[in-house]
């Protein structure tokens, strides 16, 4: 069997052009290791032009950028993209240094909330409810709120269904069998785990009022879609519907430009994490 | 330099793995069978840190080979992730129980296979 890497790969000159092309369209820097993803991405695009190969619709691209097909290839590249316990180091971070903090600041309330405020598919909010599972947070009032302005991937993060692939990527094998049952060729998430977490519509441009107050917030890999102004506004709003120590999340390459007035970076563990001020 | 050894007796496969492997800087050993792979181990001694290991293969499996590896003192220490056809929850927990450290269900991409190494801990 062919892993799926060598099956339609890109050559290096034309993965640079793809890249290029996607920064110059939307300003979005696309990692070095991404091939994978606009392998199965550019398939269908692919298919639908009737080519053969991804070379080819480079090819095709070099003469048309400006064009419904270079609009196309730019949205494939970038949206909703996500796994299962992307970046580790953040999860470890929660783990063994803030939830044992929050733990104990909530101790007689017993209630945390947390926000994963751009939930795709729902893999972010659904690892962190394994993670809070796996610490023993039974008697605790514990919620995770998903949202997302896309309904349409809400909808798949709702099923809890997921295909193979995406359970083989960054997901322990220990918590594939422990919260997964297979049905055909889907994997379906646990009960116990699909009741923490409710997912919910909200654009992050628009206002957050009534949201929160959340003890941690995930706002991963969004940020990238907005002008430096919006960010900052959206930053403000996050600001808003946080508890006053409460921690942000951030996306690996989203270096919070005007985070400060809002925020203070502290670097726990190998993770970078924000402070609400 | 850090050794692996891939065990799979599919040559494409095993030219798949080493090529990732070498790329994140490891010297690669194949063996195309759990007995190949146990003769190399024990030529090795405890020098090799990571084994990737195929279900399915003849003379002896990979699911044997673990069992035996986790009963030698000087070799249950090793990481072991399997990396396998065998897609079902069954498989999964009874590599697991048998002490899998990871395990890639086939097909993988690159990215899959490296985060699960990340996974086991072990030095990248
Ligand atoms: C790349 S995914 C990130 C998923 C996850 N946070 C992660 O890091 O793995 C980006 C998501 O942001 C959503 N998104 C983009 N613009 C948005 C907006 N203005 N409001 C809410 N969600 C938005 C997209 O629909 C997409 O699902």
């Amino acid at each position: 069997m062919q892993s799926q890497a060598s099956v339609a790969e890109i050559r290096p000159e034309n993965y640079r052009f793809l890249q290029e092309h996607v920064y110059s369209q939307v300003g979005i820097v696309l990692e070095e290791d991404k091939h994978y993803l606009f392998e199965c991405r550019l398939a269908p695009i692919v298919r639908q032009l009737g080519l053969n190969t991804i070379d080819d619709l480079c090819t095709f691209l070099k003469g048309n950028c400006q064009t419904e097909v270079g609009r196309q290839v730019v949205e494939a590249m970038t949206t909703n993209e996500t796994y299962f316990f992307r970046d580790p180091a953040q999860y470890e971070a929660i783990r063994s240094v803030l939830l044992p903090r929050l733990m104990e600041e909530r101790q007689q309330t017993k209630k945390l909330r947390f926000w994963s405020a751009a939930a795709s598919t729902g893999q972010e909010a659904y690892s962190l409810a394994m993670l809070l599972i796996a610490q023993g947070l039974s008697d605790w009032d514990v919620r995770i709120l998903g949202t997302d302005f896309s309904s349409q991937v809400l909808e798949r993060a709702r099923s809890g269904k997921y295909q193979q692939i995406e359970v083989n990527r960054g997901l322990p094998a220990s918590l594939l069998v422990k919260h997964f049952r297979q049905s055909g060729t889907e994997w379906q998430l646990s009960e116990p785990v699909r009741r923490m977490v409710s997912f919910e519509t909200i654009d992050l441009r628009n206002s957050m009022h009534g949201l929160g107050p959340f003890d941690l917030v995930f706002c991963r890999n969004v940020m990238i879609y907005f002008d430096a102004g919006t960010k900052k506004s959206i930053l403000e709003e996050l600001h808003r519907t946080m508890f006053g120590g409460a921690w942000l999340l951030l996306g690996g390459v989203e270096t919070a430009f005007g985070v400060d007035e809002w925020f203070e970076r502290q670097t726990v563990q190998n993770a970078t994490v924000y402070v609400a001020r | 330099m850090a050794k692996a050894l891939v065990v799979d007796d599919s040559k494409t496969i095993r030219t798949i793995l080493a090529r990732t492997l070498k790329e994140i800087g490891f010297e690669v050993l194949e063996a195309a069978n759990g007995r190949e792979a146990l003769e190399v181990i024990e030529a090795e001694k405890t020098t090799v840190p990571l084994i990737l290991l195929d279900w399915d293969m003849p003379e002896m499996n990979g699911l044997d080979l673990l069992k035996r590896l986790r009963e030698t003192p000087e070799f249950s220490s090793m990481v072991v992730v399997m990396v396998t056809a065998q897609n079902d929850l069954d498989h999964i927990g009874e590599a697991l129980e048998a002490g899998a450290n990871e395990y890639v269900m086939k097909p993988f991409t690159k990215d899959v296979l490296v985060g699960k190494l990340e996974l086991t801990g072990i030095q990248l």
